[in-house]
């Protein structure tokens, strides 16, 4: 069975005044219905490669890849009538905070049916029904209630999860989900990624978690590519993180406490210049 | 009631608050007219303009003059005489005009309708071009488009009005001839339908005389039109930041993620957002149009209110310019209020 995603060399380049910026230099990595991790700090590009999955770099910006393709499909001679039928209805993309990735002045439910009537020919009676289905399955209770309110009446842990019901309504392949727990309290997150995990589970999506939180990355996902300054650094099975050899990602490990074996002292991170410079690792299949 | 349809999670608690609202509203614009009446009646006292010289005539015997002055009730304390005009004003009576010999309140609803034609057909034009132009510019920044509406809204701010309007009336009407000369209609035209509304354009339309509605159209066209292009330099700039702002929103990404056309994205999702800011934006300039178009109305001789004032100012008529002042206010305060009642009807979260 093919990838549901490959990209080779993937480049993204901003024009600044004082040059070129590279945000993303250069990587490669597949994504099989597997859940990758993408983990790196602030800058690193990890949101960037989300957003040129979907085709969502906007000029000035400039997307380049010797390779990107979905299911075979080449998304670079992609028209863009053809990249919007594909966004949302084969890969969608979760964000990271509800108070802002919603429409403030639209129902919540327009907002969902409106995402499902962009991509299948349904009734607005039909689609009303669907989404009130799909937010039940993302344990939103009194979902017709829910469906008339305005994103400024429901909590944050709520809006994600209406988010996650709005994303994966038109049935996509691939989720991309960039920080979808950071704004949230620590109590609602888990009951978050649990939802979202379980509706990826079950219809066997390819998900792309991108994050910088490297415990809940390990605990979350099959595999964990570490981003660095625009590359990939390492590569590794989430489960075998403790085993990684690249400084940088025993650097991020070393700095975060443990509960369970307290340290004095959690080291900080120095950063060698050398690590800019290495080639990235690639994480293809 | 608007706040009714809007909450219907739970109406009970809005609908309880509902008269406490109205009666906060009503006490705030009360004591806002009753200060503008406060600063225009002020304004009209210390006026280097003797009110009694200006209905008796300097000829007149001292006796007379006493008189005079005491049935214009001068001689009582400034706050009295000041209630008793806001008891009079009350009442729909601003005084007689000394120039025209009839009473305030029927000339200004005389003119005011030459007025209201005027700068809501510039209004029309200003939004039904502007709007667009800014959406167009804030979508293709940078573009020729872009620069088009720079350039426009850079001359509309600098431009003086007189100049536009003549070198307009040079093209239009001496060389091109394709609209009409000054005033309202011409010669040949007046009276020929009965006056219901005070507006030339509805009145004709109403009686179905298509005739007096086409000549009626190629006059007021070019007045209107300057008048919209300022508000359009203005409509357009702000419609423009505006979009600028939303469009670089989280949320227009969650739109462009669902696989939603341009078009959606911009008009459905990002304009819905800056509708609210755009009724300030677009009341202001209307109330702007209506209190500020006394040069387009002398140039065009164009007898509204603007026009009504500078000459009655002109002439020492004193009531007449107190109370063309107290009409322009009011509806300045009105049109804040609409635009603030638009805004929670609008605006969910303005609750």
């Amino acid at each position: 069975m093919s990838n549901l995603l490959d990209v080779e060399d993937l480049s993204v380049t901003f024009p600044t005044r004082s040059g070129e910026f590279e945000a993303v230099r250069g990587i490669s990595f597949s994504l099989g219905r597997e859940r990758l991790g993408i983990v790196g700090e602030s800058g690193s590009g990890k949101s960037m490669t989300g957003r040129a999955v979907l085709g969502l770099i906007r000029p000035p910006g400039r997307v380049t890849a010797t390779r990107m393709t979905m299911n075979g499909e080449d998304l670079r001679a992609a028209s863009p009538r053809r990249m919007r039928a594909i966004r949302g209805k084969h890969i969608s993309m979760i964000m990271q905070d509800p108070k802002y990735s919603l429409n403030p002045v639209m129902t919540v439910g327009r907002q969902i049916t409106e995402a499902l009537r962009t991509h299948e020919k349904v009734s607005q009676r039909e689609a009303k029904a669907r989404a009130i289905e799909m937010l039940d399955a993302v344990a939103i209770r009194e979902p017709e209630r829910v469906m008339r309110l305005y994103p400024h009446e429901v909590s944050g842990g709520m809006g994600q999860r209406i988010m996650i019901a709005m994303m994966l309504i038109p049935n996509p392949e691939i989720l991309i989900a960039d920080e979808p727990t950071s704004a949230l309290d620590v109590s609602v997150q888990l009951q978050v990624l649990e939802i979202m995990d379980k509706l990826v589970r079950d219809r066997g999506m390819g998900l792309i978690f991108i994050s910088h939180d490297l415990t809940l990355v390990s605990g979350f996902c099959d595999r964990v590519a570490v981003m660095y300054a625009g590359r990939i650094v390492e590569v590794c099975d989430a489960g075998r993180l403790h085993e990684a050899q690249h400084p940088y990602t025993r650097g991020l490990l070393n700095s975060v406490p443990d509960l369970e074996h307290p340290r004095d002292r959690l080291e900080a991170l120095k950063r060698d210049p050398d690590w800019r410079s290495a080639p990235s690792v690639s994480a293809l299949l | 009631m608007g706040d009714a349809t809007l909450g219907k999670g739970r109406p009970a608690p809005l609908l309880a608050r509902w008269p406490r609202k109205a009666l906060s509203l009503v006490v705030t614009v009360a004591v806002t007219l009753l200060g503008l009446l406060f600063v225009t009646f002020m304004i009209g006292r210390v006026m280097p303009i003797d009110p009694v010289l200006a209905v008796i005539g300097e000829r007149a015997t001292q006796a007379q003059y006493e008189a005079a002055y005491q049935a214009l009730g001068l001689d009582r304390p400034l706050l009295v005489q000041f209630f008793s005009y806001v008891g009079e004003v009350l009442q729909g009576d601003f005084g007689r005009s000394l120039r025209t010999g009839q009473p305030v309140a029927q000339d200004i609803a005389r003119v005011f309708p030459a007025t209201l034609e005027l700068a809501t057909l510039g209004t029309l034009i200003g939004v039904s071009i502007g709007v667009p132009l800014g959406v167009l510019a804030a979508v293709y920044r940078g573009s020729w488009i872009d620069q088009i509406a720079r350039i426009l809204g850079l001359v509309g701010y600098s431009m003086p009005i007189f100049w536009l309007g003549l070198m307009g009336l040079l093209l239009f009407y001496g060389i091109l001839g394709w609209v009409s000369g000054p005033g309202r209609l011409g010669v040949f035209y007046q009276g020929l339908v009965p006056t219901r509304t005070g507006l030339l354009l509805v009145d004709s339309a109403i009686a179905g005389d298509w005739t007096v509605f086409r000549d009626a159209f190629s006059h007021i066209i070019l007045p209107a039109s300057i008048l919209g292009y300022f508000s359009l330099a203005y409509i357009s700039r702000m419609t423009r930041s505006f979009m600028l702002e939303q469009l670089s929103s989280e949320y227009v990404t969650t739109a462009r993620v669902k696989g939603l056309s341009e078009w959606h994205v911009v008009w459905r999702h990002a304009f819905r957002n800056i509708s609210v800011q755009l009724i300030t934006v677009i009341a202001l300039s209307y109330a702007n149009l209506l209190e500020g178009s006394v040069l387009t109305e002398i140039i065009f001789a164009w007898p509204g209110l603007g026009n009504y004032i500078t000459t009655s100012l002109l002439a020492n008529d004193m009531n007449a310019v107190l109370g063309g002042t107290v009409v322009i206010g009011t509806i300045f305060v009105c049109l804040n209020i609409l635009s603030d009642i638009l805004y929670r009807v609008f605006d969910p979260r303005a609750k």
